[in-house]
């Protein structure tokens, strides 16, 4: 089966584009929503159940109050109105990943209501409206057995881990997003990176997207012109990066165009984003509209959120990072370009501590955006998991400001407190990496390249200053690279009488 | 005119995954409709000042503290369990081939 055969340029020119995303978000509280279990991901399978998120006969839930202060938090932080009367909901249906046979989720009366999340594309603001922010449990985790590739589709049965059940979900909807054309894509996978960075800052969630602890489901729908009214949408599951979900709002919208385009017409289905091929498939097709039979849950008292407990919340909320990062840049004098390139690289908050340790902002970037971006580039490990922490590259920078370390050997003290071999001073002393700056040391070295190196050192002579870095070079190998190569440059002029 | 039809109750059993007869339709369906009655007499009483409530008693914000309790070993848990397999709940397979 062949790829859509319309561009997204003709697509985005012909149609209008109309998103809606629904993200869910774990929440890191110590226990599940509604029972005392762990929430510590990667345990043992059904090591962290008991006979409420089993739904075991005769167990009631109890709700945990952290749990819900982060729901408003979250819902403050997104400018929601939270509601003062707020209760549960059953959501029945019938699936093995979740035991009770129904999912205790929020109905008509969510938790929040109505906010907005500003986000930035190429410097343009689109605002988000967020239709509300409800509270819910998350289900278990299902390994498909039999037939091929681990799918649902041709498995021979089902094993079920309940670990993850009951373990507290934020589901954030918002209201339909228009008129982004074709910047939808971009628009999408910056809402999401927006929203993402908000609730890391809110502290409420570890938001590891290729964990599962932030998950995302795009709504696509195309209409002729900003005027129609909206046309049928899908809705693609399984968007598990930022990226997916750029690629996959594209991908829609390009095979929605295609279908239309030939006069088809677009089924409203739940379709799969497959990250190998860059597409979507059909899923379920939502032929008979799905009957929850929501009613409110009958065991749980409803949430009575006070001005006062809002207020109180409110106080707590952090410094929008939109705002962060722009008193940041002004504080570090970053350009635009060096701003963003230091959010792309996810180094803010890295950045802010290397600073705060006694870097400058200047060489704080310098470390984090070259170098050890590299090394995270080639291993796939995020900068901040490398094994080499703030004050480590403060360190390292404050050696490089006096005088004690070069870049070369910089980038050598990296390699040994990566290798666990201790901190920046512990590896420039077991590694002897000591810079020679020292006259008398180098007078020898250079010496010998100018003796080694007669036509080089006539050239320079002669006035061709710029041939000096040969005989720098071979200074810096006599010297296995620890030498104060400006020093050495300046020796070198002075050695055969030239003005640098 | 009842409260409740027969297509309601039958489409009520699909989507609770009972498969009832047409005879138990029928008679689940005059049943359904005396006890809807029932209900129908007490928003009659209730007058627009009463709040219709979702518990049986008027409290709101029942909380726990955000603290572990011991739950079930992995063994205890899946001790009821029809099929186990790899410590996991073995169940049947989900979506029916097409």
């Amino acid at each position: 089966m062949g790829g859509p055969t319309v561009t997204f340029e003709q697509a985005v020119a012909k149609y209008d584009p109309v998103l809606g995303l629904e993200v869910h978000v774990e929440l890191n509280t110590e226990t599940k929503m509604f029972c005392g279990c762990p929430t510590t991901f990667g345990g043992a399978p059904n090591s962290q159940v008991c006979p409420v998120c089993l739904g075991l006969p005769g167990s009631l839930p109890v709700v945990n109050a952290d749990a819900v202060a982060s729901a408003m938090r979250i819902g403050l932080a997104l400018n929601c109105r939270i509601a003062p009367w707020s209760r549960f909901a059953r959501k029945n249906y019938f699936y093995p990943d979740m035991p009770k046979n129904y999912q205790i989720s929020q109905y008509d009366e969510p938790i929040a209501v109505d906010g907005y999340l500003d986000v930035d594309v190429e410097g343009e603001t689109y605002r988000i409206g967020i239709e509300r922010a409800h509270m819910e449990e998350d289900t278990g985790k299902s390994l498909h057995m039999g037939g091929s590739t681990g799918r649902i589709h041709g498995a021979d049965y089902s094993l079920v881990d309940y670990n993850r059940a009951g373990i507290p979900l934020i589901e954030i909807v918002t209201k339909p997003i228009t008129g982004t054309g074709d910047k939808a894509p971009e628009v999408a996978r910056a809402y999401v990176t927006a929203l993402r960075d908000l609730l890391r800052a809110l502290q409420v969630s570890d938001v590891r997207m290729e964990q599962g602890s932030l998950r995302c489901d795009a709504n696509v729908s195309l209409r002729p012109s900003p005027e129609a009214v909206f046309g049928t949408r899908t809705e693609t599951k399984n968007v598990n990066s930022l990226r997916s979900v750029e690629r996959a709002v594209r991908y829609e919208i390009e095979r929605q165009a295609d279908v239309l385009s030939a006069g088809g017409v677009i089924v409203q289905e739940t379709r799969h984003w497959h990250e190998d091929t860059g597409r979507t498939t059909a899923g379920r097709t939502k032929e008979e509209a799905e009957d929850y039979r929501y009613f409110p849950e009958p065991d749980l008292a409803p949430v009575a959120a006070s001005e006062e407990w809002v207020e109180q919340l409110r106080a707590t909320l952090p410094e929008p990072p939109a705002q962060r990062r722009a008193r940041l840049q002004q504080d570090w004098g970053f350009t635009d370009l060096e701003m963003r390139d230091v959010v792309n690289a996810e180094a803010v908050d890295l950045i802010e501590q290397t600073v705060a340790a006694g870097a400058s902002a200047a060489g704080a970037k310098k470390w984090w955006l070259g170098e050890l971006a590299r090394r995270s580039n080639d291993s796939g490990v995020a900068l901040a998991d490398l094994g080499i922490d703030p004050d480590g590259v403060a360190r390292i920078e404050t050696l490089i400001a006096q005088g004690s370390l070069n870049d070369k050997m910089a980038r050598q003290v990296i390699d040994g407190i990566l290798a666990g071999e201790g901190t920046a001073d512990e590896v420039v002393a077991s590694r002897g990496l000591v810079l020679v700056s020292d006259d008398g040391a180098l007078t020898a070295a250079v010496d010998e390249a100018i003796a080694a190196n007669p036509d080089v050192a006539d050239k320079v002579r002669g006035g061709k200053v710029a041939a000096v870095g040969a005989l720098v070079g071979a200074v810096m190998k006599a010297t296995r690279g620890q030498a104060d190569a400006g020093r050495v440059r300046e020796l070198l002029l002075e050695k055969l009488g030239v003005e640098g | 005119m009842p409260a409740i039809s027969r297509d309601d109750v039958a489409h009520l059993a699909r989507l609770a995954r009972l498969e009832l007869t047409d005879d138990e339709l029928g008679h689940y369906a005059e049943q359904l409709d005396v006890i809807l009655g029932a209900v129908q007499r007490v928003s009659e009483v209730a007058a627009d000042d009463v709040e219709p409530m979702s518990h049986p008693v008027a409290i709101s914000n029942v909380f726990r503290p955000d603290r572990l309790i011991p739950g079930l070993t992995p063994e205890q848990a899946l001790s009821g369990a029809p099929a186990v397999e790899d410590e996991r709940f073995r169940v049947p397979r989900i979506l029916d081939e097409e």
